[in-house]
């Protein structure tokens, strides 16, 4: 059997790179909601890698629920990217200050 | 030894199909390499032994989320080559910030050591007896039921949610209006004339 240590390196070093992507495409919104998405994975296989270690569902159970509120999140995300877009035309967030927040 | 090598193949495959996702210059590319990412993350989630888990990113991710963001990224008319423009001027900074992340995180991992968990202190201890799926089901169903709903009470926010945002409605089109059907009375809709010979009824 494969060490935890090896599932939680590949886990960090995917949310190091989610990290990376929300910082290098400052400009593509499309991509920061993958770069999340990715995070959140990261995130389930850390669940799930100590879920198996220690012997516990609960990690599991958990998962699926990290799980679903991701796919809530990027159905929400991409439904206010349609209507950004049809109201501006574009989707670049530098200029997304219309509420002057 | 098999094990082994799956493990290695797969977390490979997962790390360059990401960094892939967050590096490609064409977002359709992006999308099919997160396929590619999620793919491999379930195929982990089999060596650890969570089927289940497996098969919900397969169905979840790849079958829903990925199509959901092909579709967006299809639809919008976006000119994608400008949009990288702060790509070159955020890669050093953005590198360099990873790096000490994930060296704080491995670091972090490397000098962690159990606590003394007990087995009777689990949660849900697994047992060996069953298959994987059929004790989330019963965990689910039993013991997390409230959450389980309130999971599915969240998806059903989500689905009107997004469906109210992205719905306009049309102009030009004739749409039954229950309310004012209702409200109609007879006396309002018919009118008795008697009109005189040869006189016509003005409408």
């Amino acid at each position: 059997m494969i060490g935890i240590g090896h599932y939680l390196v590949v886990s960090s070093i995917l949310f190091v790179l989610g990290v990376l992507g929300i910082f290098i495409n400052r400009k593509n919104i499309i991509i920061i909601l993958m770069a999340i998405e990715l995070i959140l994975l990261s995130v389930n296989i850390n669940l799930v890698a100590f879920s198996a270690y220690l012997g516990d569902l609960a990690g599991q159970v958990f998962a699926m629920f990290v799980l679903t509120v991701a796919a809530g999140e990027s159905a929400i995300g991409l439904a206010i990217i349609v209507i950004y877009f049809r109201g501006r035309g574009t989707i670049a967030v530098d200029d997304a200050n219309r509420m002057k927040g | 030894m098999i094990q082994t090598i799956a493990f290695y193949m797969f977390a490979s495959v997962l790390l360059a199909s990401a960094a892939l996702t967050v590096l490609s210059r064409n977002p359709v590319h992006s999308v099919l390499w997160l396929i590619l990412a999620f793919f491999n993350a379930a195929g982990l989630m089999l060596i650890l032994g969570a089927e289940f888990i497996a098969m919900l990113l397969v169905i979840v991710y790849v079958g829903a989320v990925a199509v959901l963001f092909l579709f967006v990224v299809m639809m919008l008319d976006i000119d994608f080559a400008e949009m990288r423009a702060g790509f070159v001027k955020y890669l050093p900074i953005g590198v360099l910030l990873a790096i000490i992340l994930a060296a704080e995180l491995i670091f972090a991992m490397g000098s962690w050591s159990a606590g003394n968990i007990q087995l009777a202190q689990r949660a849900a201890p697994v047992d060996a007896t069953t298959s994987n799926i059929q004790q989330i089901g019963e965990l689910l169903y039993t013991r997390y039921i409230f959450l389980f709903e309130t999971a599915g009470i969240i998806l059903l926010v989500a689905m009107i949610g997004a469906i109210v945002l992205t719905h306009r409605p049309r102009k030009g089109v004739k749409r039954q209006d229950v309310s004012a059907q209702n409200a109609r009375r007879p006396q309002d809709a018919t009118r008795l004339v008697n009109p005189g010979v040869g006189q016509g009824v003005e409408l």
